[in-house]
């Protein structure tokens, strides 16, 4: 029962072998306790957001660009359509007939059918006929209040939470360690061998397995200092009092409807990322990098 | 112990089960809060602290200019598709609010009544401002009438008062509707008492006679058709207790987010 000292085990830039395992391969501390933390903690709110807020977004299922964006009859049934309307640059529908139930999903002029997995069809006196843009399997079952009042509690969670690692990266100079691209990562030839083996899904061995490759980097960055932060303040502009608190944030997304739609390719985009980066977990060799996310130790296959 | 787990380790992952474990115990409440829910009603709290952090010096919400006012759904209220019709109102719309009366009582040094026109020729603040619906759709308006602030001091506030709530003519389940907002809320001056959307008198859809604007809220908290005004020190007794019609069926409170 004794803890491993932390002097005893070096950060995974360094990629020092700290432990030695059998023969063909050693184990190194990849990820430190709070990286860990952060990880997890940002899954469950990730997952709770990203349910609650396409039940949210169920409401209203379209997107508008601007301040103001509405259908006129949006409390009699949100499918409803009236030239007073703003016009939509994406919207979830479909027909009022729960017989010969049709829906769609609108994407500037495009239109996609999407009948039984997007806008399917609910009877709901008093209000008619309505479509369900994402059904109850996509948003764990919450109704409104409930995908709204869940929404406002941890997106409290996901900001400290975010916050704390981005202090704890910046602070310890892990990211700049870890996160930002190597010199030699970044010639022509090792973007070249970094993108051909991500076609054919192999993965880094031996001492370059100990930090993370060029694309890998890139997404990091890229859902860290863009779409995390984008997703917080798009959020937050969708929020009377905040626009009251900070002003400039309607003028950063040119608008509350704006931030409505960058919030959700945000949210999108962040769920492409998650898709991605669990492929990629299982590619590379599931129960390494779950052992390697849960108790920090990551095992190198020798070259 | 398992090998390479440290003690620390455990601890986290056994909170973070913990964590979870009540947030699936309660899941069921959280899906439908109906009557409220502990849980989300915690969250409302510290958004509300947060907020109000952010909001300490009371700076007021964007304004827009008379030109960018929008087509207006209607939402709540009498118009909306779950709201019963009431001959009593479709009476009052008929002889324009002749015989109605704005009742402010509770904790005020005078409780009084006051007729649509002298609400009228009472001071006035105009405002063209953005209307934040939670369901996620926004619509610009123009708002005139009197500060809540400046009737609450002319019917003399007292110190104990911590809620304004509205009693409104429309009904939500049944039950006449009612809302609220706290003392801090009440005296923002751009919290009005609306009588006149886009310079004519509140047509029925948009709360008829007299409507909250509380530019700092969403939507839902701008009660319309407001018959009477109580201020009072708690909110329970009142309804489930919860602050309001939707707060009862589940709506957050503070929910300014």
């Amino acid at each position: 029962m004794t803890f491993v000292p932390k002097s005893r085990i070096r950060p995974v830039a360094l990629a020092t072998p700290a432990v030695s395992g059998q023969a063909s391969a050693h184990e190194i501390y990849r990820h430190t306790l709070p990286v860990r933390l952060f990880h997890w903690i940002n899954v469950v709110c990730f997952v709770l957001l990203l349910a609650s807020g396409l039940a949210i977004f169920n409401l209203y299922p379209r997107l508008n660009w601007g301040a103001a964006g509405f259908t006129v009859s949006v409390a009699i049934n949100p499918s409803l359509r009236s030239d007073l309307d703003t016009p939509a640059i994406f919207e979830i529908g479909g027909l009022p007939d729960i017989k010969r139930h049709q829906s769609w999903m609108r994407i500037g002029s495009h239109q996609i059918d999407t009948s039984g997995l997007l806008g399917v069809a609910a009877d709901e006196p008093p209000f008619g006929v309505q479509n369900i843009a994402f059904p109850p399997w996509m948003t764990l079952n919450l109704g409104f209040l409930g995908a709204r009042g869940l929404h406002l509690l941890i997106n409290l969670f996901f900001l400290c939470n975010f916050a704390f690692y981005a202090l704890y990266g910046v602070a310890s100079g892990r990211f700049r360690r870890t996160l930002l691209p190597n010199r030699d990562q970044l010639r022509p030839k090792a973007i070249a061998r970094d993108l051909w083996m991500h076609l054919r899904l192999k993965h880094s061995v031996g001492l370059d397995a100990a930090r993370y490759n060029l694309l890998q980097k890139i997404s990091y960055l890229a859902v860290l200092v863009v779409l995390m932060p984008a997703s917080i303040l798009s959020g937050l502009t969708m929020s009377p009092s905040a626009l009251a608190a900070f002003p400039w944030l309607l003028e950063l997304f040119d608008g509350r409807q704006s931030a409505r739609t960058i919030h959700f390719i945000c949210a999108m985009l962040l769920l492409l990322f998650a898709f991605v980066h669990i492929f990629q977990v299982v590619v590379a060799g599931f129960a390494n990098e779950m052992r390697s996310m849960i108790t920090g130790r990551f095992r190198i296959q020798k070259e | 112990m398992i090998r390479g787990v440290s003690r620390r380790t455990i601890l986290l992952g056994a909170s973070g089960l913990l964590t979870s474990g009540i947030i699936v115990a309660n899941w069921p409440r959280i899906a439908n809060p109906d009557g409220g829910s502990p849980l989300l009603r915690f969250g409302d709290g510290l958004g509300r602290r947060a907020l109000r952090l952010a909001l300490g010096n009371r700076p007021l919400v964007p304004e827009y200019r008379l030109d960018q006012v929008t087509a207006f759904p209607v939402d709540g209220g009498f118009g909306s598709p779950w709201a019963d019709d009431d001959r009593s109102f479709e009476t009052m719309i008929a002889n324009r609010f002749r015989d109605w009366q704005l009742t402010v009582e509770g904790l005020v040094a005078k409780p009084t009544r006051f007729t649509l026109d002298e609400i009228r020729a009472m001071p006035s603040r105009t405002q063209v401002t953005m209307h934040c619906c939670d369901m996620g759709w926004s619509a610009i308006g123009q708002w005139t009438g009197v500060p809540l602030r400046w009737l609450l001091e002319f019917v003399g506030i007292q110190p104990k008062a911590r809620y304004i709530v509205f009693h409104c003519l429309d009904r939500f389940r049944g039950q006449l509707h009612y809302g609220s907002i706290d003392v801090l809320d009440a005296l923002h001056p751009q919290t009005i008492l609306a009588h006149s959307m886009n310079g004519q008198p509140l047509p029925r859809g948009h709360g008829a006679p007299l409507r909250l604007r509380v530019e700092l809220q969403l939507g839902y908290k701008n009660s319309k058709h407001i018959d009477r005004i109580s201020v009072v020190e708690s909110l329970a007794g009142i309804g489930l207790g919860q602050g309001g019609s939707f707060e009862d069926a589940g709506s957050l409170w503070y929910g300014g987010w």
